[in-house]
Protein backbone atom coordinates (compact mmCIF):
# COMPACT_ATOMS: atom_id res chain seq x y z
CA UNK A 1 0.00 0.00 0.00
CA UNK A 2 1.41 3.17 -1.13
CA UNK A 3 -1.05 5.58 0.73
CA UNK A 4 -0.51 7.87 3.01
CA UNK A 5 -3.98 8.30 4.60
CA UNK A 6 -4.12 6.95 7.87
CA UNK A 7 -7.41 7.88 9.39
CA UNK A 8 -9.74 6.13 11.46
CA UNK A 9 -12.18 3.93 10.36
CA UNK A 10 -14.56 3.05 12.22
CA UNK A 11 -16.59 6.50 12.96
CA UNK A 12 -18.17 8.77 10.44
CA UNK A 13 -16.00 11.45 8.71
CA UNK A 14 -16.79 15.02 10.56
CA UNK A 15 -14.87 18.55 9.88
CA UNK A 16 -12.16 18.06 12.43
CA UNK A 17 -10.74 14.27 10.15
CA UNK A 18 -11.70 16.68 7.02
CA UNK A 19 -9.44 19.03 7.74
CA UNK A 20 -6.58 16.67 8.58
CA UNK A 21 -7.54 15.12 5.48
CA UNK A 22 -6.44 18.72 3.81
CA UNK A 23 -3.18 18.23 4.91
CA UNK A 24 -2.50 15.89 2.54
CA UNK A 25 -3.57 18.03 -0.18
CA UNK A 26 -1.15 20.88 -0.73
CA UNK A 27 -2.95 22.80 -3.34
CA UNK A 28 -5.58 23.69 -0.90
CA UNK A 29 -3.55 25.71 0.88
CA UNK A 30 -3.38 28.76 -1.36
CA UNK A 31 -4.77 31.69 -1.26
CA UNK A 32 -7.06 32.55 -4.66
CA UNK A 33 -7.32 36.24 -5.53
CA UNK A 34 -6.70 37.27 -1.72
CA UNK A 35 -9.13 34.88 0.12
CA UNK A 36 -8.64 30.97 1.08
CA UNK A 37 -9.07 28.73 -1.78
CA UNK A 38 -12.61 27.27 -1.40
CA UNK A 39 -12.25 24.23 -3.73
CA UNK A 40 -15.98 22.67 -5.04
CA UNK A 41 -14.83 21.60 -8.76
CA UNK A 42 -13.82 18.01 -8.18
CA UNK A 43 -16.94 16.92 -10.34
CA UNK A 44 -14.56 18.35 -13.28
CA UNK A 45 -11.58 17.24 -11.94
CA UNK A 46 -10.17 15.93 -8.25
CA UNK A 47 -7.08 17.38 -6.44
CA UNK A 48 -4.02 14.92 -5.68
CA UNK A 49 -2.92 13.90 -2.39
CA UNK A 50 0.70 13.91 -1.53
CA UNK A 51 1.14 9.99 -1.54
CA UNK A 52 -0.48 10.07 -5.10
CA UNK A 53 2.13 12.72 -6.59
CA UNK A 54 4.97 10.77 -4.58
CA UNK A 55 4.17 7.75 -6.19
CA UNK A 56 4.86 9.05 -9.83
CA UNK A 57 7.78 10.50 -8.45
CA UNK A 58 9.19 7.41 -6.92
CA UNK A 59 8.40 5.27 -10.30
CA UNK A 60 10.26 8.10 -12.46
CA UNK A 61 13.13 7.96 -9.92
CA UNK A 62 13.76 4.17 -9.86
CA UNK A 63 11.99 2.06 -12.13
CA UNK A 64 11.13 4.17 -15.36
CA UNK A 65 11.41 1.69 -17.99
CA UNK A 66 8.96 -0.12 -20.94
CA UNK A 67 6.27 -2.65 -19.72
CA UNK A 68 5.59 -6.08 -21.20
CA UNK A 69 9.22 -6.05 -23.30
CA UNK A 70 12.62 -5.91 -22.40
CA UNK A 71 14.43 -8.55 -20.33
CA UNK A 72 16.11 -6.25 -18.05
CA UNK A 73 15.77 -5.25 -14.28
CA UNK A 74 13.70 -2.21 -14.64
CA UNK A 75 11.96 -3.48 -17.34
CA UNK A 76 10.96 -5.95 -15.21
CA UNK A 77 10.40 -3.37 -12.23
CA UNK A 78 7.99 -0.96 -14.20
CA UNK A 79 6.19 -4.48 -15.52
CA UNK A 80 5.44 -5.56 -11.91
CA UNK A 81 4.40 -1.56 -10.57
CA UNK A 82 1.87 -1.46 -13.85
CA UNK A 83 0.32 -4.72 -13.47
CA UNK A 84 0.30 -4.29 -9.51
CA UNK A 85 -1.40 -0.91 -10.10
CA UNK A 86 -3.77 -2.86 -12.41
CA UNK A 87 -4.57 -5.73 -9.42
CA UNK A 88 -5.32 -2.79 -7.36
CA UNK A 89 -7.65 -0.42 -8.51
CA UNK A 90 -9.82 -3.59 -10.04
CA UNK A 91 -10.20 -5.05 -6.98
CA UNK A 92 -11.42 -0.91 -5.93
CA UNK A 93 -14.18 -1.08 -8.54
CA UNK A 94 -14.52 -5.24 -8.07
CA UNK A 95 -12.94 -6.04 -10.98
CA UNK A 96 -10.81 -9.22 -11.63
CA UNK A 97 -7.18 -7.51 -12.69
CA UNK A 98 -7.59 -9.29 -16.54
CA UNK A 99 -11.04 -7.50 -16.49
CA UNK A 100 -9.35 -3.81 -16.50
CA UNK A 101 -8.48 -1.95 -19.15
CA UNK A 102 -6.22 1.14 -18.99
CA UNK A 103 -7.64 4.02 -20.80
CA UNK A 104 -6.94 7.82 -20.79
CA UNK A 105 -10.32 8.32 -19.20
CA UNK A 106 -13.80 7.55 -19.26
CA UNK A 107 -14.44 9.17 -22.95
CA UNK A 108 -11.65 7.14 -24.08
CA UNK A 109 -13.12 4.16 -22.12
CA UNK A 110 -16.55 4.71 -24.12
CA UNK A 111 -15.06 5.26 -27.46
CA UNK A 112 -13.13 2.40 -27.04
CA UNK A 113 -16.55 0.14 -26.60
CA UNK A 114 -18.34 2.32 -28.76
CA UNK A 115 -15.42 1.52 -31.72
CA UNK A 116 -14.92 -2.06 -31.14
CA UNK A 117 -19.20 -2.91 -31.76
CA UNK A 118 -18.89 -0.37 -34.75
CA UNK A 119 -15.80 -2.92 -35.77
CA UNK A 120 -17.71 -5.73 -35.00
CA UNK A 121 -20.29 -4.32 -37.56
CA UNK A 122 -18.27 -4.16 -40.67
CA UNK A 123 -16.50 -6.47 -42.83
CA UNK A 124 -15.67 -10.22 -41.67
CA UNK A 125 -15.48 -10.84 -38.31
CA UNK A 126 -15.44 -13.50 -35.97
CA UNK A 127 -18.33 -15.22 -34.66
CA UNK A 128 -17.97 -14.43 -31.21
CA UNK A 129 -17.08 -11.00 -32.51
CA UNK A 130 -20.84 -11.24 -34.17
CA UNK A 131 -22.97 -10.37 -31.35
CA UNK A 132 -21.49 -7.01 -31.08
CA UNK A 133 -23.14 -6.34 -33.98
CA UNK A 134 -25.21 -3.22 -34.80
CA UNK A 135 -27.26 -3.07 -38.20
CA UNK A 136 -30.84 -1.31 -39.18
CA UNK A 137 -33.43 -2.23 -36.66
CA UNK A 138 -31.41 -2.47 -33.63
CA UNK A 139 -31.50 0.08 -30.78
CA UNK A 140 -28.68 1.46 -28.41
CA UNK A 141 -30.66 3.23 -25.41
CA UNK A 142 -29.16 5.73 -23.47
CA UNK A 143 -30.82 8.37 -21.28
CA UNK A 144 -31.27 12.18 -20.73
CA UNK A 145 -29.43 13.02 -18.10
CA UNK A 146 -25.85 12.15 -20.27
CA UNK A 147 -22.53 13.91 -20.38
CA UNK A 148 -21.92 13.91 -23.88
CA UNK A 149 -19.46 11.78 -23.39
CA UNK A 150 -21.49 9.18 -23.26
CA UNK A 151 -23.85 10.56 -25.88
CA UNK A 152 -21.75 11.29 -28.93
CA UNK A 153 -20.02 7.65 -29.33
CA UNK A 154 -23.41 5.91 -29.34
CA UNK A 155 -24.93 8.99 -31.75
CA UNK A 156 -21.50 8.18 -33.77
CA UNK A 157 -21.93 3.91 -33.89
CA UNK A 158 -25.37 4.58 -34.60
CA UNK A 159 -24.75 6.84 -37.69
CA UNK A 160 -21.89 3.97 -38.86
CA UNK A 161 -23.89 0.94 -38.75
CA UNK A 162 -27.91 2.30 -39.32
CA UNK A 163 -28.92 1.20 -35.86
CA UNK A 164 -31.27 3.74 -33.99
CA UNK A 165 -30.52 6.01 -31.16
CA UNK A 166 -33.34 6.29 -28.67
CA UNK A 167 -33.32 7.71 -24.90
CA UNK A 168 -34.67 7.40 -21.55
CA UNK A 169 -36.68 10.60 -20.83
CA UNK A 170 -36.21 12.24 -17.30
CA UNK A 171 -38.83 13.73 -14.48
CA UNK A 172 -38.40 17.28 -13.74
CA UNK A 173 -36.55 16.82 -10.49
CA UNK A 174 -34.03 14.91 -13.47
CA UNK A 175 -34.75 11.57 -11.98
CA UNK A 176 -35.50 8.87 -14.21
CA UNK A 177 -38.71 7.75 -16.01
CA UNK A 178 -38.57 4.46 -15.23
CA UNK A 179 -41.56 3.54 -16.63
CA UNK A 180 -40.06 4.98 -19.84
CA UNK A 181 -37.40 2.91 -19.17
CA UNK A 182 -39.16 -0.46 -19.02
CA UNK A 183 -40.88 0.50 -21.99
CA UNK A 184 -38.42 1.60 -23.94
CA UNK A 185 -35.92 -1.92 -22.73
CA UNK A 186 -37.27 -4.08 -25.27
CA UNK A 187 -35.71 -6.85 -27.77
CA UNK A 188 -34.01 -4.64 -30.39
CA UNK A 189 -31.92 -2.88 -27.32
CA UNK A 190 -28.43 -4.21 -28.27
CA UNK A 191 -26.63 -1.78 -25.45
CA UNK A 192 -27.86 0.18 -22.80
CA UNK A 193 -25.03 2.77 -21.60
CA UNK A 194 -26.27 5.10 -18.85
CA UNK A 195 -24.27 7.19 -15.99
CA UNK A 196 -24.29 6.11 -12.35
CA UNK A 197 -24.53 9.73 -11.10
CA UNK A 198 -25.97 12.94 -12.99
CA UNK A 199 -22.78 15.36 -13.25
CA UNK A 200 -25.60 17.95 -13.27
CA UNK A 201 -28.27 17.02 -10.84
CA UNK A 202 -26.17 14.25 -8.49
CA UNK A 203 -29.27 11.76 -9.04
CA UNK A 204 -28.10 8.34 -8.11
CA UNK A 205 -29.46 5.54 -11.03
CA UNK A 206 -30.82 2.81 -9.73
CA UNK A 207 -28.07 0.77 -11.58
CA UNK A 208 -29.35 -2.93 -10.40
CA UNK A 209 -32.92 -2.12 -11.34
CA UNK A 210 -32.02 -0.56 -14.87
CA UNK A 211 -29.34 -3.42 -15.18
CA UNK A 212 -31.92 -6.25 -14.80
CA UNK A 213 -34.55 -4.71 -16.82
CA UNK A 214 -31.80 -4.72 -19.51
CA UNK A 215 -30.41 -8.24 -18.85
CA UNK A 216 -34.06 -9.56 -18.90
CA UNK A 217 -34.28 -7.46 -22.57
CA UNK A 218 -30.90 -9.27 -23.79
CA UNK A 219 -28.68 -5.95 -24.03
CA UNK A 220 -25.36 -5.24 -22.70
CA UNK A 221 -25.03 -2.87 -19.93
CA UNK A 222 -22.42 -0.37 -19.81
CA UNK A 223 -21.89 1.83 -16.79
CA UNK A 224 -20.50 5.41 -16.86
CA UNK A 225 -19.08 5.49 -13.45
CA UNK A 226 -17.45 8.42 -14.04
CA UNK A 227 -19.06 9.94 -10.82
CA UNK A 228 -19.57 7.37 -9.25
CA UNK A 229 -16.07 5.71 -8.66
CA UNK A 230 -14.59 8.16 -6.76
CA UNK A 231 -17.50 9.41 -4.53
CA UNK A 232 -18.95 5.62 -3.26
CA UNK A 233 -18.61 2.25 -3.30
CA UNK A 234 -18.23 0.93 -6.32
CA UNK A 235 -19.10 -3.24 -7.00
CA UNK A 236 -19.45 -4.00 -10.56
CA UNK A 237 -19.93 -7.62 -9.76
CA UNK A 238 -22.79 -7.00 -7.40
CA UNK A 239 -24.03 -4.37 -9.85
CA UNK A 240 -24.04 -7.34 -12.53
CA UNK A 241 -22.85 -4.38 -15.31
CA UNK A 242 -21.23 -5.83 -18.67
CA UNK A 243 -19.05 -2.57 -19.02
CA UNK A 244 -17.91 0.53 -16.59
CA UNK A 245 -16.09 3.39 -17.11
CA UNK A 246 -14.16 6.11 -14.89
CA UNK A 247 -11.40 8.80 -15.14
CA UNK A 248 -8.59 8.80 -12.54
CA UNK A 249 -8.32 12.70 -12.46
CA UNK A 250 -11.64 12.74 -10.42
CA UNK A 251 -10.71 10.14 -7.92
CA UNK A 252 -7.57 12.27 -6.65
CA UNK A 253 -5.14 10.30 -9.99
CA UNK A 254 -3.17 11.98 -12.62
CA UNK A 255 -4.73 13.04 -15.45
CA UNK A 256 -3.85 10.78 -18.72
CA UNK A 257 -5.33 7.30 -16.42
CA UNK A 258 -8.73 6.34 -16.66
CA UNK A 259 -10.10 2.28 -16.36
CA UNK A 260 -12.72 0.19 -18.78
CA UNK A 261 -13.85 -2.52 -16.50
CA UNK A 262 -15.70 -5.77 -18.47
CA UNK A 263 -16.50 -9.32 -18.52
CA UNK A 264 -13.29 -10.83 -19.16
CA UNK A 265 -15.63 -13.31 -21.79
CA UNK A 266 -16.83 -9.76 -23.29
CA UNK A 267 -13.32 -8.47 -23.60
CA UNK A 268 -12.02 -11.19 -25.12
CA UNK A 269 -14.33 -11.56 -27.93
CA UNK A 270 -14.59 -8.31 -28.38
CA UNK A 271 -12.46 -6.66 -31.76
CA UNK A 272 -9.48 -4.00 -31.04
CA UNK A 273 -10.21 -0.04 -31.21
CA UNK A 274 -6.77 1.12 -31.20
CA UNK A 275 -4.34 -1.49 -32.89
CA UNK A 276 -0.64 -1.43 -33.20
CA UNK A 277 2.37 -2.88 -30.84
CA UNK A 278 2.08 -4.68 -27.85
CA UNK A 279 -1.90 -6.09 -28.25
CA UNK A 280 -0.53 -9.11 -30.62
CA UNK A 281 0.64 -12.86 -30.99
CA UNK A 282 1.41 -13.15 -34.04
CA UNK A 283 1.70 -10.69 -37.10
CA UNK A 284 2.09 -11.21 -40.74
CA UNK A 285 2.30 -8.72 -43.51
CA UNK A 286 -1.78 -9.87 -44.50
CA UNK A 287 -3.17 -10.29 -40.89
CA UNK A 288 -2.75 -10.33 -37.11
CA UNK A 289 -3.78 -12.56 -34.11
CA UNK A 290 -4.76 -10.18 -31.04
CA UNK A 291 -3.76 -10.71 -27.28
CA UNK A 292 -6.86 -11.56 -24.75
CA UNK A 293 -7.89 -9.15 -22.93
CA UNK A 294 -6.55 -6.21 -20.97
CA UNK A 295 -3.47 -6.53 -23.51
CA UNK A 296 -5.92 -6.35 -26.66
CA UNK A 297 -6.82 -2.96 -25.80
CA UNK A 298 -3.56 -1.52 -25.25
CA UNK A 299 -1.94 -0.64 -28.46
CA UNK A 300 1.10 1.50 -27.80
CA UNK A 301 3.01 2.67 -24.91
CA UNK A 302 0.99 3.01 -21.61
CA UNK A 303 0.42 5.96 -19.47
CA UNK A 304 2.69 3.26 -16.77
CA UNK A 305 3.55 6.43 -14.10
CA UNK A 306 -0.19 7.41 -14.56
CA UNK A 307 -1.44 4.02 -13.94
CA UNK A 308 1.09 3.58 -10.76
CA UNK A 309 -0.10 7.06 -9.45
CA UNK A 310 -3.64 5.79 -10.12
CA UNK A 311 -3.34 2.53 -7.50
CA UNK A 312 -2.00 5.00 -5.29
CA UNK A 313 -5.14 6.91 -5.11
CA UNK A 314 -7.07 4.12 -5.22
CA UNK A 315 -5.29 3.45 -2.10
CA UNK A 316 -5.61 6.37 -0.22
CA UNK A 317 -9.48 6.29 -0.80
CA UNK A 318 -9.97 2.49 -0.08
CA UNK A 319 -7.89 3.65 3.44
CA UNK A 320 -10.03 6.28 3.73
CA UNK A 321 -12.92 4.39 3.21
CA UNK A 322 -15.64 4.75 0.73
CA UNK A 323 -18.83 4.78 2.63
CA UNK A 324 -17.63 6.91 5.26
CA UNK A 325 -16.91 9.22 2.21
CA UNK A 326 -20.33 8.75 0.48
CA UNK A 327 -21.93 9.50 3.96
CA UNK A 328 -19.76 12.57 3.95
CA UNK A 329 -19.96 14.21 0.61
CA UNK A 330 -23.98 13.03 0.68
CA UNK A 331 -24.48 15.27 4.08
CA UNK A 332 -22.65 18.04 2.38
CA UNK A 333 -24.75 17.93 -0.71
CA UNK A 334 -27.73 18.13 1.37
CA UNK A 335 -26.34 21.01 3.14
CA UNK A 336 -25.27 22.51 -0.21
CA UNK A 337 -29.15 22.11 -1.29
CA UNK A 338 -31.00 23.37 1.11
CA UNK A 339 -28.98 26.48 1.61
CA UNK A 340 -29.31 27.29 -1.95
CA UNK A 341 -33.08 26.72 -1.65
CA UNK A 342 -32.99 29.37 1.36
CA UNK A 343 -31.89 31.98 -0.80
CA UNK A 344 -34.28 33.50 -2.94
CA UNK A 345 -33.98 33.68 -6.85
CA UNK A 346 -32.15 30.20 -6.81
CA UNK A 347 -33.35 27.79 -8.29
CA UNK A 348 -31.86 24.38 -7.60
CA UNK A 349 -31.72 21.66 -10.55
CA UNK A 350 -32.57 17.96 -9.34
CA UNK A 351 -33.61 16.45 -6.35
CA UNK A 352 -34.76 18.73 -3.60
CA UNK A 353 -33.50 18.63 -0.05
CA UNK A 354 -34.17 15.37 1.76
CA UNK A 355 -34.02 13.21 -1.44
CA UNK A 356 -30.37 11.21 -1.88
CA UNK A 357 -28.27 12.73 -4.28
CA UNK A 358 -24.53 12.98 -4.27
CA UNK A 359 -22.19 15.50 -2.69
CA UNK A 360 -22.78 18.20 -5.71
CA UNK A 361 -25.45 21.10 -6.45
CA UNK A 362 -25.95 22.51 -9.29
CA UNK A 363 -28.39 25.45 -9.67
CA UNK A 364 -29.69 28.92 -11.61
CA UNK A 365 -29.79 32.52 -10.49
CA UNK A 366 -32.62 34.40 -11.41
CA UNK A 367 -31.08 37.50 -13.90
CA UNK A 368 -27.71 36.65 -13.81
CA UNK A 369 -25.98 34.28 -16.28
CA UNK A 370 -23.77 31.48 -14.98
CA UNK A 371 -20.32 32.63 -15.78
CA UNK A 372 -21.33 36.31 -13.87
CA UNK A 373 -21.75 33.97 -11.16
CA UNK A 374 -18.33 31.68 -11.95
CA UNK A 375 -16.42 34.90 -12.16
CA UNK A 376 -18.31 36.45 -8.93
CA UNK A 377 -17.51 33.64 -6.51
CA UNK A 378 -13.97 33.14 -8.10
CA UNK A 379 -13.20 36.54 -6.92
CA UNK A 380 -14.67 35.31 -3.45
CA UNK A 381 -11.67 32.67 -3.96
CA UNK A 382 -14.52 29.41 -4.46
CA UNK A 383 -13.79 27.50 -7.66
CA UNK A 384 -17.01 26.25 -8.77
CA UNK A 385 -18.13 24.96 -12.32
CA UNK A 386 -20.23 27.45 -15.09
CA UNK A 387 -21.55 26.33 -18.35
CA UNK A 388 -23.46 23.15 -19.32
CA UNK A 389 -20.95 20.86 -18.22
CA UNK A 390 -20.75 18.50 -21.46
CA UNK A 391 -24.57 18.41 -20.68
CA UNK A 392 -26.37 20.30 -23.16
CA UNK A 393 -29.79 17.63 -23.59
CA UNK A 394 -30.23 17.91 -20.02
CA UNK A 395 -29.50 21.35 -19.48
CA UNK A 396 -32.39 22.10 -22.65
CA UNK A 397 -34.67 19.56 -20.72
CA UNK A 398 -34.77 21.73 -17.87
CA UNK A 399 -35.21 24.90 -19.31
CA UNK A 400 -31.59 26.57 -19.12
CA UNK A 401 -28.68 27.26 -21.28
CA UNK A 402 -26.73 26.64 -18.77
CA UNK A 403 -25.90 25.93 -14.58
CA UNK A 404 -23.51 26.72 -12.02
CA UNK A 405 -22.15 23.89 -10.08
CA UNK A 406 -20.80 23.01 -6.79
CA UNK A 407 -18.91 19.63 -6.48
CA UNK A 408 -17.48 18.29 -3.28
CA UNK A 409 -15.18 15.50 -2.60
CA UNK A 410 -13.08 14.29 0.80
CA UNK A 411 -11.21 17.02 1.50
CA UNK A 412 -14.45 19.74 1.70
CA UNK A 413 -15.39 20.72 4.90
CA UNK A 414 -18.95 22.35 5.87
CA UNK A 415 -17.01 25.57 6.34
CA UNK A 416 -16.15 25.43 2.51
CA UNK A 417 -20.15 24.80 2.30
CA UNK A 418 -20.89 27.96 4.27
CA UNK A 419 -18.01 29.95 2.63
CA UNK A 420 -20.00 29.43 -0.92
CA UNK A 421 -23.61 29.68 0.66
CA UNK A 422 -22.80 33.07 1.89
CA UNK A 423 -21.29 33.95 -1.39
CA UNK A 424 -24.30 32.81 -3.19
CA UNK A 425 -26.27 35.15 -1.07
CA UNK A 426 -24.58 38.46 -2.30
CA UNK A 427 -24.68 37.87 -5.93
CA UNK A 428 -28.01 39.22 -7.13
CA UNK A 429 -27.68 42.25 -4.86
CA UNK A 430 -24.31 43.13 -6.58
CA UNK A 431 -25.66 42.73 -10.15
CA UNK A 432 -28.64 44.56 -8.87
CA UNK A 433 -31.16 42.36 -9.50
CA UNK A 434 -32.21 41.31 -6.03
CA UNK A 435 -36.55 41.93 -6.02
CA UNK A 436 -36.57 42.01 -9.77
CA UNK B 1 -11.97 49.79 -7.27
CA UNK B 2 -11.40 45.94 -6.93
CA UNK B 3 -10.51 43.84 -10.12
CA UNK B 4 -14.72 42.51 -9.95
CA UNK B 5 -15.78 46.49 -9.59
CA UNK B 6 -13.30 47.29 -12.55
CA UNK B 7 -14.81 43.90 -14.52
CA UNK B 8 -18.06 44.77 -13.74
CA UNK B 9 -19.11 48.59 -13.68
CA UNK B 10 -22.15 49.99 -13.07
CA UNK B 11 -22.12 50.95 -16.76
CA UNK B 12 -21.84 47.14 -17.92
CA UNK B 13 -24.38 46.07 -15.25
CA UNK B 14 -26.92 48.70 -16.94
CA UNK B 15 -26.63 48.18 -20.14
CA UNK B 16 -26.53 44.07 -20.15
CA UNK B 17 -30.25 44.89 -18.47
CA UNK B 18 -30.42 47.54 -20.85
CA UNK B 19 -29.66 45.33 -24.10
CA UNK B 20 -29.63 48.50 -26.97
CA UNK B 21 -30.29 46.81 -30.44
CA UNK B 22 -32.21 43.47 -29.19
CA UNK B 23 -35.02 43.93 -31.16
CA UNK B 24 -34.27 41.27 -34.09
CA UNK B 25 -37.67 39.43 -34.09
CA UNK B 26 -37.72 35.61 -33.50
CA UNK B 27 -38.91 34.59 -37.16
CA UNK B 28 -35.83 36.59 -38.71
CA UNK B 29 -33.29 34.61 -36.87
CA UNK B 30 -32.91 32.49 -40.23
CA UNK B 31 -31.67 35.34 -41.94
CA UNK B 32 -33.39 34.32 -44.74
CA UNK B 33 -33.48 36.27 -48.30
CA UNK B 34 -31.99 39.58 -47.03
CA UNK B 35 -31.15 42.62 -49.45
CA UNK B 36 -27.88 43.13 -50.43
CA UNK B 37 -26.98 46.10 -48.37
CA UNK B 38 -27.92 43.79 -45.21
CA UNK B 39 -25.81 41.34 -43.41
CA UNK B 40 -26.50 39.39 -40.10
CA UNK B 41 -24.28 36.71 -38.22
CA UNK B 42 -24.62 34.29 -35.49
CA UNK B 43 -22.03 33.16 -33.04
CA UNK B 44 -22.14 31.14 -30.14
CA UNK B 45 -19.60 30.67 -27.32
CA UNK B 46 -19.78 26.76 -27.02
CA UNK B 47 -18.16 27.00 -23.25
CA UNK B 48 -20.68 29.04 -22.19
CA UNK B 49 -23.38 29.04 -24.15
CA UNK B 50 -23.56 32.73 -24.64
CA UNK B 51 -25.13 32.98 -28.03
CA UNK B 52 -26.18 36.38 -30.53
CA UNK B 53 -27.90 37.11 -34.38
CA UNK B 54 -26.80 39.72 -35.06
CA UNK B 55 -28.20 42.21 -38.33
CA UNK B 56 -26.50 45.14 -40.06
CA UNK B 57 -28.10 47.00 -42.24
CA UNK B 58 -26.30 49.63 -44.71
CA UNK B 59 -27.29 52.94 -46.70
CA UNK B 60 -24.66 54.60 -49.29
CA UNK B 61 -21.48 52.50 -47.23
CA UNK B 62 -22.71 53.84 -43.56
CA UNK B 63 -24.23 51.70 -41.29
CA UNK B 64 -28.23 52.57 -41.10
CA UNK B 65 -29.21 50.10 -38.68
CA UNK B 66 -28.54 47.23 -36.04
CA UNK B 67 -30.45 44.74 -34.29
CA UNK B 68 -29.99 41.29 -32.16
CA UNK B 69 -31.10 38.97 -30.33
CA UNK B 70 -28.93 36.75 -27.95
CA UNK B 71 -28.81 35.62 -24.44
CA UNK B 72 -25.71 35.30 -22.40
CA UNK B 73 -23.50 37.18 -19.47
CA UNK B 74 -23.20 40.57 -18.42
CA UNK B 75 -20.17 41.01 -20.51
CA UNK B 76 -21.75 39.68 -23.56
CA UNK B 77 -25.26 41.60 -23.62
CA UNK B 78 -23.70 44.99 -21.93
CA UNK B 79 -20.93 44.69 -25.00
CA UNK B 80 -23.21 44.11 -28.08
CA UNK B 81 -25.66 47.00 -26.38
CA UNK B 82 -22.59 48.79 -26.16
CA UNK B 83 -21.74 48.03 -29.75
CA UNK B 84 -25.20 48.97 -30.95
CA UNK B 85 -24.84 52.46 -29.60
CA UNK B 86 -21.91 53.18 -31.27
CA UNK B 87 -22.27 52.09 -35.10
CA UNK B 88 -25.24 53.55 -36.27
CA UNK B 89 -24.25 56.27 -38.48
CA UNK B 90 -21.05 55.27 -39.44
CA UNK B 91 -18.68 54.62 -42.99
CA UNK B 92 -17.65 51.25 -43.39
CA UNK B 93 -14.09 51.91 -42.75
CA UNK B 94 -14.91 53.26 -39.10
CA UNK B 95 -16.89 50.13 -38.30
CA UNK B 96 -13.59 48.19 -38.75
CA UNK B 97 -11.18 50.42 -37.50
CA UNK B 98 -13.49 50.40 -34.17
CA UNK B 99 -13.51 46.77 -34.40
CA UNK B 100 -9.85 46.64 -35.02
CA UNK B 101 -9.02 48.98 -32.07
CA UNK B 102 -11.37 46.83 -29.73
CA UNK B 103 -10.15 43.49 -30.56
CA UNK B 104 -6.63 45.00 -29.84
CA UNK B 105 -7.24 46.28 -26.50
CA UNK B 106 -9.43 42.92 -25.68
CA UNK B 107 -6.52 40.86 -26.59
CA UNK B 108 -3.90 42.64 -24.47
CA UNK B 109 -3.57 40.73 -21.42
CA UNK B 110 -4.72 44.44 -19.90
CA UNK B 111 -1.78 46.28 -20.97
CA UNK B 112 -3.39 48.35 -23.37
CA UNK B 113 -5.20 51.26 -22.50
CA UNK B 114 -8.79 51.92 -23.64
CA UNK B 115 -8.98 55.23 -26.04
CA UNK B 116 -12.28 56.37 -24.49
CA UNK B 117 -12.47 59.51 -27.49
CA UNK B 118 -11.77 55.90 -29.72
CA UNK B 119 -13.82 53.33 -27.82
CA UNK B 120 -16.48 55.38 -26.28
CA UNK B 121 -18.37 53.44 -23.46
CA UNK B 122 -16.31 50.32 -25.31
CA UNK B 123 -13.90 51.83 -22.87
CA UNK B 124 -15.66 50.73 -19.49
CA UNK B 125 -14.93 46.52 -20.87
CA UNK B 126 -11.46 46.77 -21.16
CA UNK B 127 -11.38 45.35 -17.71
CA UNK B 128 -12.51 42.19 -19.38
CA UNK B 129 -8.93 41.94 -21.20
CA UNK B 130 -7.42 40.81 -17.59
CA UNK B 131 -9.46 38.10 -17.51
CA UNK B 132 -8.70 35.92 -20.93
CA UNK B 133 -11.53 33.46 -20.27
CA UNK B 134 -14.63 36.34 -20.79
CA UNK B 135 -12.57 37.89 -24.12
CA UNK B 136 -14.57 36.50 -26.31
CA UNK B 137 -17.80 37.01 -24.45
CA UNK B 138 -16.88 40.90 -24.50
CA UNK B 139 -16.20 40.16 -28.67
CA UNK B 140 -19.23 37.95 -29.44
CA UNK B 141 -21.29 40.84 -30.95
CA UNK B 142 -18.34 42.61 -32.48
CA UNK B 143 -17.28 39.31 -34.16
CA UNK B 144 -20.91 39.22 -35.60
CA UNK B 145 -21.08 42.75 -36.59
CA UNK B 146 -17.57 42.29 -38.50
CA UNK B 147 -18.76 39.59 -40.48
CA UNK B 148 -22.67 40.78 -41.05
CA UNK B 149 -20.66 43.74 -42.24
CA UNK B 150 -18.91 42.02 -44.90
CA UNK B 151 -21.89 40.55 -46.32
CA UNK B 152 -22.97 43.31 -47.09
CA UNK B 153 -22.43 45.40 -50.33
Amino acid sequence: MTGSAVHEHTSALNDVEVVRIRNDFPILEQHVNGKPLVYLDSGATSQNPFSVMEAEQEYYEQRNSAVHRGAHTLAVAATDSFEDARETVAAFIGAETNELVWTQNATAGLNLIAYSFGNASVGAVSAQAQRFALSAGDEVLVTEMEHHANLIPWQEVCRRTGATLRYIPVHDDGTLDMDAAANLLNERTKVFSFTHVSNVTGVINPVSELTALAHAAGALVVLDACQSAPHLPLDVKALDVDFAVFSGHKMLGPTGIGGLYGRAELLDAMPPFLTGGSMITTVTMDRAEYLPAPQRFEAGTQPISQAVALAAAANYLHETGMERIHDWEASLGQRLVSGLEAIEGIRVLGPASGIPRAGLASFEVAGVHAHDVGQYLDAAGIAVRVGHHCAQPLHRRLGLNASTRASTYLYNTSADVDAFLAAVAGLRGYFGVEGE
Amino acid sequence: MSSLDSLYQQIILEESKTRRGADLPNEQLQGLHLPQNVGQCHQLNPVCGDEITLRIETASDAVSGIHWAGDGCAISMASASILSDMVVGLERAEVHALIGNFREVMRSRGKLEADEDLLGDAAALSGVSKYPARVKCAMLAWVAAEDALNQTS
